[in-house]
Order: C-alpha cells, then structure tokens, then sequence
C-alpha cells in the first residue's frame, strides 16, 4: 500500500463577488514509503496548493477541497480540525520556502524545536532540550547547544533551514514536505540543503514529496517526478525517462528554455511563448494549447485524457516526437 | 573565444575600454547610539575591485548574496557614493564628476532592476514612464516625435504600442520587465546595468527576456553589466564574468575559459553546486561542498577572504596575505597564491575536514563554524 495516496484532489477557491478560480484541478498521485516525488511547476501550476491541501493548511473557508488524500489507507480530508492537528508534525512534516516567515520571531530556536516534541511526544521539558539539541546537530547545526538560546534573526538563511528542517523532522515523520526549501537560499547553501535532505530520506526512511520550479533540482533528487501545468498533472515519470525524453511540449518547452551550465555557450534559448496567463480552460481543451508549439485543432476543442504509456504518464493529443530532440 | 558575437567583433574593432573601475570602495559604516551618533565600524560591502568593460561586450558579474555585487554596480553609476577609487566612464572621471554634468553623464548609463513592479510606479501610465527619461534629459521632440520614438521602442521589447496607455499592473512579470528595459532604453545609453534582470521570472519568461536582451544589444550596440546569482544564466548571456567574494572579484575569465577552467577554489565550488537538469550528469558529479556561511561583510577574515571556507587552504599565506587579483592566462585573472599549483594538481584538498564529498557519501556536518551566522550577531551586544 501506498504511505499517501492522493487522487482526484481539487481545490476552488472562492470569493465574493469574484468567479470560483480552480487551483488544483483532479491531481492524482501517490508515493511509496522512503520515495521522493517530485512537483514541478512554474508559479500558478497549483503545486504548493496542492500541499497545503495534503497538509490541511488551506482555509476552511473561502478553499473547497475534493477529492481523497489517503495516508496509510486513512481519508485525511474528512478529519476534523483537532484530529489534523495531531497527524501534522507527528506523521507528516513540512519544510516550506522562506525560513524567516515560518519561524516565530520573538521564540528562542530551542522552544520551537521542543514544543514539537512536547506536544506530540509528550516529553518533559529538559528532556525535550536534550533532544532538540541532538535534532539540531544531526541537520548540521554546529554548536547546537548555544544555538537552542538564539531567535530566529540571528541564524543565517541556511541555517534558519536546518532549523525548521530539525523541527520538522522532530517527530520522526513518515512523509515530509518540502515546498521550494531551496529557492531563498545561495547555491552552495542549496547545495548543502539537498545534500542534507537526500541523507535524511536515505537514512531515515522518511518519503519526501519535493515541490520546486528548478528542473536542476529534481534531475538530482527525486525518484518520480509529475510536471503540473494550470492546475492538473500534464507528464508523470520516472527522473531519467523524464529528462532523457520529454514527451509533453511544456516538459519539452521547459528543459529547452533554461540555461544550462554545460551547454555550449552563444546557442539561442528556445522559450516557450507568451506566458500563464494565456492559459485556457481545461473542460474547453488542453490549457497549455494557445502556448504549445504543437498544437493541433483538436487541442482546442477536446480535453485531453491522461494516458499511460511504458510506465509514464501524458496528457497530450500530440506529443513530442522521439526524433525532436531536446535542444542543449 | 569560439563564438563571437557581432558585439565582440565591434569591440576588437575599437578596442575601447567603456568603463574602468579602478581600485573602487564602498564602505558602509555601522552607526550605534541615539545622541551620541557614533561610527563603530564597516560593512566592506566593496572593498578594492579593478575592472574594465569593454565596449559593446557583455560583461558578467556573479556571486551570493551579500558578496557586494549589487554595490559595485550601484557604485559604478554613483547611484551610492564610492568611499575610494575611481570610475571612469568613457575617459571622463565620474568620481570627479558633479551636479549638472553628473546628470548629464547618467543618460549614457542606465539600469534595468530585478522587480519590475517594485521598480515601476504603480500610478504612472506606461507612455508616462517612458517619456519622463526623455524629458528629464531634453530629448522629448515634440509630441510626434516622441510618439514614434515610443512606438519603436516597445516593438523592440515586444509590446503592442497599445500598452502606452497602461498602467504598470495590468502586465504579467515578463511584459513589466520589457517595460523595464524599454524604459532604460529611452535616453539611448551605452552602458546598461542589469540587476538581476530574470531572477523574478518564471522559467519560460526567463527565456524570452534573455533572448530580448541578446537582440537588443546588436540593434543597438550596447554595453552590458549582467549582475545576477545565476551562474547559468550570466555564463549563457556575458561574454566575460567576474566572480565575486566578499567585496572583491576573486576570478575573471572569458564565459567559456572560466567554465571549462575554474581557478580560483570558490569558482570551482560555486560550478560544481549549481543543479544541472540531467539526472545521468546529477549522479556522476563531483560537489565541493562549502562548510558554512558566508562570513559577515563588516569583519571580514584576514588575507584571502576565502581561506575560513576553502578546501585549499595552504597554512600561514592565506590566512596572513591578501592574494592580488593577477594574470595566470591571457584574460583570465585570479585572486589566489595557489592558482597554478591547484590546476596542476600539485596541491590537493584539505583531509581534515571533508568539504569534498561525492554525492553518494554522507553530509558533512559543519564542523568549523567560520565567523558568525549573521551580521546582528558581530553587532549584537
């Protein structure tokens, strides 16, 4: 059995006075104990949604969830408020992107780890310390002891991360989040993060769902990798299949329009024209149609289907071809 | 260089430097104390950079956050005020340049900013934006005139001429950006900074406006400061870098030389960090991991900067002795004693403490905590 099986998930948001908007639209996936998956997307794909949807983090108003997120066999969308609260940070944790706002500014680092550990764990205050502590020293805090006094503004970026890293590991959770953990910090910081994110997957056991816009940092972490575009799942597959052959055209679009480090210098980028907001409903046709070079007429008249070909996953009429090769 | 672009060709044309940078400085001093308003020290945001841009190229300036590469552009326009050092732009000395002529001089040199919303003003109509550069420097000819003038302008960034009559918000991120540099474009300058020009977009924008920027420069002959964090990004786009540490420049190098041949002990560190989308690569690749953070701008270590983070440290030279940033091969200048003995391999990395790792083997704990986390605890009480 999958640890998080999520499928059919969607999320509308609606304002007064303001048309619903559909965020997440019927996104299906699941991930297999001490997995890393894969969410990529550029901004407004609904990849973060769709982990404040798994996470329970959404308003309850104003946010309407469907769909079935399953943990262990367990609906998680039909748990109450109290009954979420006890699931997050014992048994999934979440890392989000900018360390300073998900760090209470006025709270000594160590209180944020123990409460953790107090709340879940139910230990005793000095036994918490010691524990957080040694959470601290194991994401690569050094001197962890001093650091427990210290708020948040005295860290740097990338420690900041190891800190909320540590606490969201406290609880030895089973599937951990990890919503763009890198993207505020330096490169050889974010080195040092996916590093210290791969050991833990590898050592802990923990699944790791890893939501990013960087291609570069899936192609080195993560087993599966599902590309989102305009709210639904458009290509599903393994990282090297993934990358050695795209078959949608934003998949394809994607990897051409990016510099690379190792590619030859002075070729011409190929970027994929207009931008998201030319985007078109789904129920009207494929969303990314008025943006893809290969359209057809039928891209804007029918929806496409997902569908399964050698292990991988496409929403596409017309598909990049295997002699279109993905320009360097 | 292999690929020469038709902006090099001009430059070898004229050899002409546009704007050398000579020893420049900018030092930002630390205030505490309400009545008395004391001076307790620095942030040596740039300390000591030498370098020339040479008309018509592309030149590249990459480096974390906080290494001063945003000072040094800001510095070289006198956008802040230098604390020592020279600028001189096209022959004439900017630090030596005030008031009316200063004004004068800054429509040969505009900037293009990282957030185009932020850097534009959300009250103002993009026709408003554009010609305001035009008026405040007496180019504005006449109502038609500048009409044209405008039209020309957003077809070469890609915008309908529609667009004069809208306001900043009804653009997405990349559509702003053009509106960015079209406006930098207005007064016709030679040298335009960019301040991480694309780092806000999206991956597929990102594309667009890296290629605008590449057609805009042979249109119209222009010089560029690309100054980004982007290795990637500055590598495709400069047609030399400068890679920045700490308020100094501690490689130079032609775009392709310094990829291929990384000198200096950083350079090579930062290469080897950047994700490269193509798993079978990803998996073989060799990381220099960085043992820590970058230490605070307002102590800075003595000698190399570098020497708390490196995995080459030699004892004794490098913590004492600031390396120059010297020639090893033509166009390519490094800052480091053991440029030539690192390259040949006569020196290895460090043992004792394991920065380099493959990726296979286990994290490195950051054993050495080099300098403090941050700026407010060097300030702290």
């Amino acid at each position: 059995m999958a640890l998080l099986d999520v499928s059919d998930l969607s999320v509308v948001f609606q304002r007064r006075g303001e048309p619903p908007f559909t965020a997440v639209d019927g996104v299906s996936f699941s991930v297999e104990p001490g997995q890393t998956v894969g969410l990529v997307g550029e901004s407004g794909c609904g990849k973060s949604v769709t982990s404040l949807a798994i996470m329970g983090l959404l308003p309850r108003r104003g946010a309407v969830v469907t769909g079935s997120v399953r943990f262990e066999g367990a609906e998680l969308l039909s748990l109450s408020a109290r009954q979420m609260r006890d699931r997050r940070g014992r048994d999934l944790g979440m890392v989000f992107q900018d360390p300073l706002s998900s760090l209470n500014p006025v709270i000594a680092i160590g209180l944020q780890v123990t409460e953790v550990l107090e709340r879940h764990r139910g230990m005793p205050r000095r036994q918490a310390m010691v524990e957080a502590a040694d959470l601290l020293d194991k994401v690569g805090i050094p001197d962890p002891r001093r650091r427990l006094d210290e708020y948040p503004h005295q860290l740097s970026g990338g420690m900041r991360q190891r800190a909320l890293i540590a606490m969201a590991l406290a609880c030895r959770p089973r599937l951990l989040i990890a919503d763009e953990p890198t993207t505020a910090l330096d490169v050889t910081i974010q080195a040092q993060i996916l590093a210290l994110l791969a050991e833990l997957v590898r050592d802990t056991g923990t699944a790791l769902i890893m939501i990013t816009h960087d291609l570069g940092v899936v192609a080195g972490l993560c087993d599966e990798v599902n590309v989102l575009y305009g709210g639904r799942v458009v290509e599903r597959a393994r990282r090297h299949e993934l990358f050695r052959r795209p078959r949608h055209p934003y998949t394809h679009g994607l990897l051409a329009s990016i510099p690379r480090l190792d590619a030859p210098r002075g070729e011409r980028l190929v970027p994929i024209r207009g931008s998201v907001a030319d985007n078109i409903p789904w129920d009207h046709g494929c969303a990314f149609a008025p943006r893809c070079p290969n359209a057809l007429g039928t891209c804007v008249e029918v929806t496409p289907q997902m569908d399964e070909e050698d292990g991988r996953l496409l929403r596409c009429h017309n598909p990049v071809q295997e002699n279109q090769e993905v320009p360097a | 260089m292999t690929s020469v672009s038709p902006a090099t060709q001009k430059s070898a044309a004229d050899t002409g430097v546009l704007v050398a940078v000579d020893d420049l400085k900018v030092h930002f001093p630390i205030r505490r104390g309400l009545i008395l308003d004391r001076t307790v020290g620095y942030v040596y945001a740039v300390d000591g950079v030498d370098l020339d841009i040479r008309r018509g190229e592309t030149y590249g300036l990459v480096g974390e956050s906080g290494c001063g590469k945003s000072t040094l552009g800001r510095a070289m326009l006198r956008l802040v005020e230098p604390t020592g050092g020279r600028v001189v732009f096209d022959g004439v000395d900017l630090s030596a340049t005030h008031g009316e002529a200063l004004r004068r001089m800054r429509r040969r040199m505009q900037m293009v900013f990282q957030d185009p919303l932020s850097s534009l003003d959300p009250r103002q109509s993009v026709e408003s934006i554009l010609v305001e550069g035009l008026r405040a420097h007496g180019l504005d000819r006449g109502r038609e005139a500048t009409g044209r003038r405008l039209r020309e302008l957003l077809s070469a960034v890609g915008l309908p001429s529609t667009a004069l009559r809208k306001y900043p918000h009804e653009f997405s991120g990349g559509q702003r950006q053009r509106i960015g540099i079209a406006r930098a474009l207005t007064v016709d300058p030679d040298l335009v900074v960019a301040d991480e020009p694309v780092s806000a977009l999206d991956v597929s924008v990102q594309a667009q406006v890296i290629n605008l920027l590449a057609d805009l420069q042979q249109e119209f002959g222009l010089t560029y400061l690309v100054i980004a964090h982007d290795l990637a990004v500055v590598r495709h786009i400069s047609d030399r870098v400068g890679v920045m540490y700490l308020g100094g420049i501690v490689e130079e190098a032609g775009s392709d030389e310094l990829y291929v041949q990384p000198l200096h002990p950083y350079t090579r560190a930062l290469l080897s960090a950047v994700p490269v989308p193509d798993p079978v690569l990803e998996d073989r690749r060799e990381r220099i991991l960085l043992t820590g953070d970058l230490p605070s701008p307002a102590a800075p270590p003595a000698g190399c900067r570098f020497h708390t983070r490196c995995p080459w440290r030699q004892p004794k030279r490098c913590d004492t002795e600031r390396p120059r940033l010297r020639e090893v091969a033509p166009g390519h200048r490094v800052a480091c004693h053991w440029a030539e003995d690192i390259r040949d391999g006569r020196i290895s990395p460090h043992e004792v403490r394991p920065e380099l790792v493959e990726e296979e083997s286990a994290l490195v704990p950051d054993t050495a905590l080099t300098g403090p986390a941050s700026v407010t605890e060097v300030l702290g009480p």
